[in-house]
């Protein structure tokens, strides 16, 4: 290695293939929505868009959560698991008034982070391996907590934010725009954000720079927790019932595509906010179209398998190396 | 095979011609092999014979070409042009195993084995002898690992699982598996740096292992930048530099000094006491307290008890060979390696718990002589880049300045002269000569009190290497300290105010003034002596 090559020549990438990977998730999204617009029957009315919208809202408060642990080259499965979590532990603190309720909600999922934060920063454990335990532990954990049973909930408060509406706008959209602001401006104002794709740009480099690795990917972690975990409750409040069996199943896998088709690289070292945001629509807009075509749901699971395989094989080329 | 091989060597001591000895016969020929990368030339139209019988050593600082040599043979790398020979035949390797089948082995620094598993399991990996039903005999195989290892002098227990074990034995096991117990048994043996995590004992050990695979007539290829060990071990050997060959040669009609000024690109009779150059007088005047002062600094198997002071103003070189011990400290003192023993004290403060971080606060900055592992952000812009360490000073409630930034940037890439179109293309687009320059700018807007600089100049451009070399006095005239290392011996010496010259992890010698040369920075090298042969230290 060190013999080898001394000063390789940069290989620039294709400015085509970069400008696919940089904005080709804004182009496809608009391709579908103007497709589905002229022709697919139904779909151009109010109540359709609104409902897209919000079904759309828990990946992408995972994935904003994900594409800040993803652009330091970890992962985290655990976020399905955080959500039962935090929908297992919402019902039981309800006694105490909706706030109270919902801090201790956010509060497991932020424990729970931690707990990967340490393993990974601090233990120096895979990311895929410390999520993956706590993917297996945390939904078990939630359903010993709820019991294993659905839990409807009697909130108004709760209802207000999973079914409410300000403005027109319903509250889980303006939940998801207003994190989606935060941690736009943390990734590009604040130090932390530049802490995040230097580490997973080159750790070792940032090491030698001085940078304080192990609290920034604690941060890290902890605010996937936290974010996983208010997906947990804008969920549970949506459905007006705690559903620790199957609320965020498989989410992490959905969140995990729309960041990578977002534009934030496996390898990390960059990261798209609004990308992440419109990979989760498109996902969603993809299901939408083959379901009100009369197309059966599987068909739109290999649709976006390929358009996952395709994001990252556009990727692929400023991987490594 | 011998039971027991004390006899000797049947070939390659007193070779009489340098290319081929009249009693060995070549295991391996490589005829005029080149080997580029992105246009880049690692290997030009080198040659080496492996005699059947002989140690042959193979020496070069970094980027020599070593490397890329032995993973020619080694079949890891095809060649772009020339031939290779094995026993005589042309070959060609489709990749290491075609190589492995061939009989050609390497032992690399890393051992490729299974700690968990036990020594026998390790030695017979994948080949285990199998007993009726086909599994695995377990009891024949723990015999026939006793007999092999005994041959090699290795007394384990060869149930015990390897990891437990010594990290010489563990070498001991991977050469014996590569050795032995391969189907037809190695014709040649590549050693890459096989003493590096070894104690004094089990290197004498190796040098026992060594003796037999010669007295089977195997040809050893030894890869080593320990002139102690190529002196006691080869009979003949190869130098590389800048990919190519600039000798091949008998041992014994090499002295050290010869040696060190071939890897090094001198030559003797050229090298001259070299007078002082202009900032040497200038910055010598050492009044007053070291900025830094780093004392028995001691990490095992890179660092015995270095010692180094740089006071403000000053300039002092490290110079040794690669592995000397010169990276090492450097390493230590910015705390990116830890320390077995030693302190570090900057501007009479010591540090208690030492990293980077803490370096930096304290005062001190790296550039690392790995730039591209260890310095840049490739996918980060220049600006990000350059203001990366000194984040936490631009930054207010947790949100970055991009006004004081972008002044940063902006004096920094003039007073450099970084050739920039824009501080938000990305690093990875610059010249090497200009990333470095980056690199610079991201510990100079720290205002640092002590600069290490680790092979600044390596693998740049003509331009940008006076550049840099111009910048380092002007650093020290504003008084800064800089500690520079660099494996040209004429940066250090034109450089430098004071060399400390490095050894196995030691200092051997320290030259002030009109003592600075690159004839005595040499002889410290070689061994305190123009004499040839061993020269009593180890």
């Amino acid at each position: 290695m060190a013999d080898a090559v001394r000063a390789p020549a940069p290989r620039p990438r294709p400015a085509a293939l970069r400008r696919l990977s940089d904005h080709g998730v804004h182009v496809a999204v608009a391709v579908l929505l103007v497709g589905n617009l002229l022709f697919t029957a139904n779909f151009a009315t109010l109540a359709n868009l609104r409902l897209q919208l919000v079904q759309v809202v828990p990946i992408a408060i995972v994935a904003l959560g994900m594409a800040l642990v993803v652009a330091t080259r970890g992962i985290d499965l655990s976020v399905g698991s955080v959500m039962a979590l935090s929908a297992a532990v919402l019902p039981l603190y309800l006694g105490y008034g909706p706030g109270p309720a919902v801090v201790v909600a956010l509060a497991v999922g932020g424990l729970v982070g931690l707990v990967n934060g340490v393993a990974v920063a601090v233990f120096g454990v895979q990311p895929i391996i410390a999520t993956l335990a706590l993917l297996v532990a945390g939904r078990a954990l939630a359903l010993v907590l709820a019991d294993g049973r659905l839990v409807e909930i009697f909130d108004p408060t709760l209802g207000w934010i999973g079914n409410g509406s300000a403005a027109g706008v319903p509250v889980t959209l303006l939940v998801t725009g207003a994190l989606g602001v935060v941690v736009a401006v943390l990734v590009r104002r604040a130090a932390f954000g530049r802490r995040v794709v230097a580490i997973g740009g080159n750790r070792t480099a940032a090491t030698m720079a001085g940078l304080p690795v192990r609290r920034t990917l604690l941060a890290v972690y902890v605010l996937s927790g936290l974010l996983a975990a208010v997906a947990g409750v804008v969920n549970t409040a949506r459905l007006g019932a705690s559903d620790p069996s199957f609320v965020g199943l498989l989410i992490e896998l959905s969140a995990i595509t729309a960041v990578v088709i977002g534009g934030t690289p496996l390898a990390g070292g960059r990261v798209r906010v609004l990308g992440t945001l419109m990979g989760a629509l498109l996902m969603q807009l993809i299901t939408a179209t083959i379901i009100q075509n009369d197309l059966p749901d599987s068909v739109a699971r290999m649709v976006q398998a390929v358009i996952i395989v395709v994001a990252v094989f556009i990727q692929r080329e400023r991987g490594g190396s | 095979m011998a039971e027991h091989a004390a006899a000797p060597p049947p070939g390659g001591d007193s070779p009489d011609s340098p290319d081929r000895p009249a009693n060995g016969t070549p295991t391996i020929e490589v005829t005029d092999v080149s080997k580029h990368f992105g246009g880049i030339a690692a290997l030009d139209r080198v040659s080496l014979t492996l005699l059947a019988g002989e140690v042959h050593a193979l020496v070069g600082e970094n980027g020599a070409g070593k490397s890329t040599l032995i993973k020619i043979i080694t079949g890891v790398h095809p060649p772009d042009g020339g031939s290779l020979r094995h026993r005589g035949a042309e070959v060609s390797f489709g990749g290491p195993r075609d190589a492995q089948a061939a009989g050609i082995s390497t032992i690399y620094q890393e051992l490729n084995l299974v700690p968990q598993m036990s020594v026998a399991r390790n030695l017979f990996l994948g080949r285990e002898p199998r007993g009726r039903l086909g599994l695995i005999d377990t009891a024949g195989m723990h015999r026939a690992a006793r007999q092999v290892l005994g041959r090699y002098g290795v007394a384990v227990d060869v149930r015990r699982p390897l990891g437990e074990l010594g990290l010489g034995v563990q070498q001991m096991v991977a050469m014996a598996r590569a050795v032995a117990t391969t189907g037809r048994g190695a014709s040649v043996v590549v050693m890459d740096e096989p003493t590096s995590s070894l104690e004094p004992r089990e290197v004498d050990r190796l040098a026992e292992v060594i003796d037999v695979l010669r007295a089977d007539g195997v040809a050893v290829l030894y890869v080593s930048h320990r002139l102690d060990e190529v002196f006691r071990l080869a009979q003949r050997v190869t130098v590389l530099r800048d990919g190519r060959r600039v000798h091949t040669g008998p041992v014994a009609a090499t002295d050290r000094l010869g040696l060190v000024a071939m890897m090094l690109g001198r030559r003797v009779d050229e090298v001259r006491a070299h007078g002082r150059t202009r900032f040497g007088e200038a910055h010598t005047g050492r009044a007053g307290e070291p900025v830094l002062r780093a004392s028995g600094l001691t990490r095992r198997h890179a660092l015995s008890g270095v010692d180094l002071e740089v006071h403000a103003g000053e300039v002092v070189g490290l110079a040794g060979l690669l592995g000397s011990g010169r990276s090492e400290t450097a390493r230590a003192v910015f705390g990116v390696d830890p320390l077995d023993s030693g302190s570090i004290s900057v501007a009479g403060a010591t540090a208690r718990r030492w990293s980077p971080a803490a370096a930096i606060a304290a005062g001190i900055g790296l550039v690392s002589e790995d730039r591209k592992a260890e310095g840049i952000i490739a996918d980060l812009s220049v600006r990000d880049n350059i203001v990366l360490a000194a984040l936490p000073r631009l930054t207010r409630a947790g949100f970055v300045s991009d006004r004081r930034c972008d002044e940063v940037v902006e004096v920094f890439v003039r007073r450099l002269r970084i050739k920039i179109a824009d501080p938000d293309q990305p690093v990875r687009d610059l010249s090497g000569g200009n990333q470095q320059k980056v690199l610079l700018a991201r510990m100079l807007c720290l205002h640092p009190r002590v600069l290490l600089l680790d092979e600044p100049t390596r693998g740049i451009d003509v331009g940008a290497k006076a550049e840099i070399q111009a910048l380092v006095d002007e650093l020290a005239a504003t008084g800064l300290g800089v500690v520079l290392i660099s494996s040209e011996l004429e940066e250090v010496v034109e450089g430098a105010s004071r060399v400390l010259v490095l050894r196995d992890g030691r200092v051997v010698d320290v030259l002030t003034g009109d003592g600075i040369g690159e004839h005595q920075i040499m002889s410290a090298i070689a061994g305190a002596s123009d004499e040839p042969g061993p020269a009593g230290d180890g």
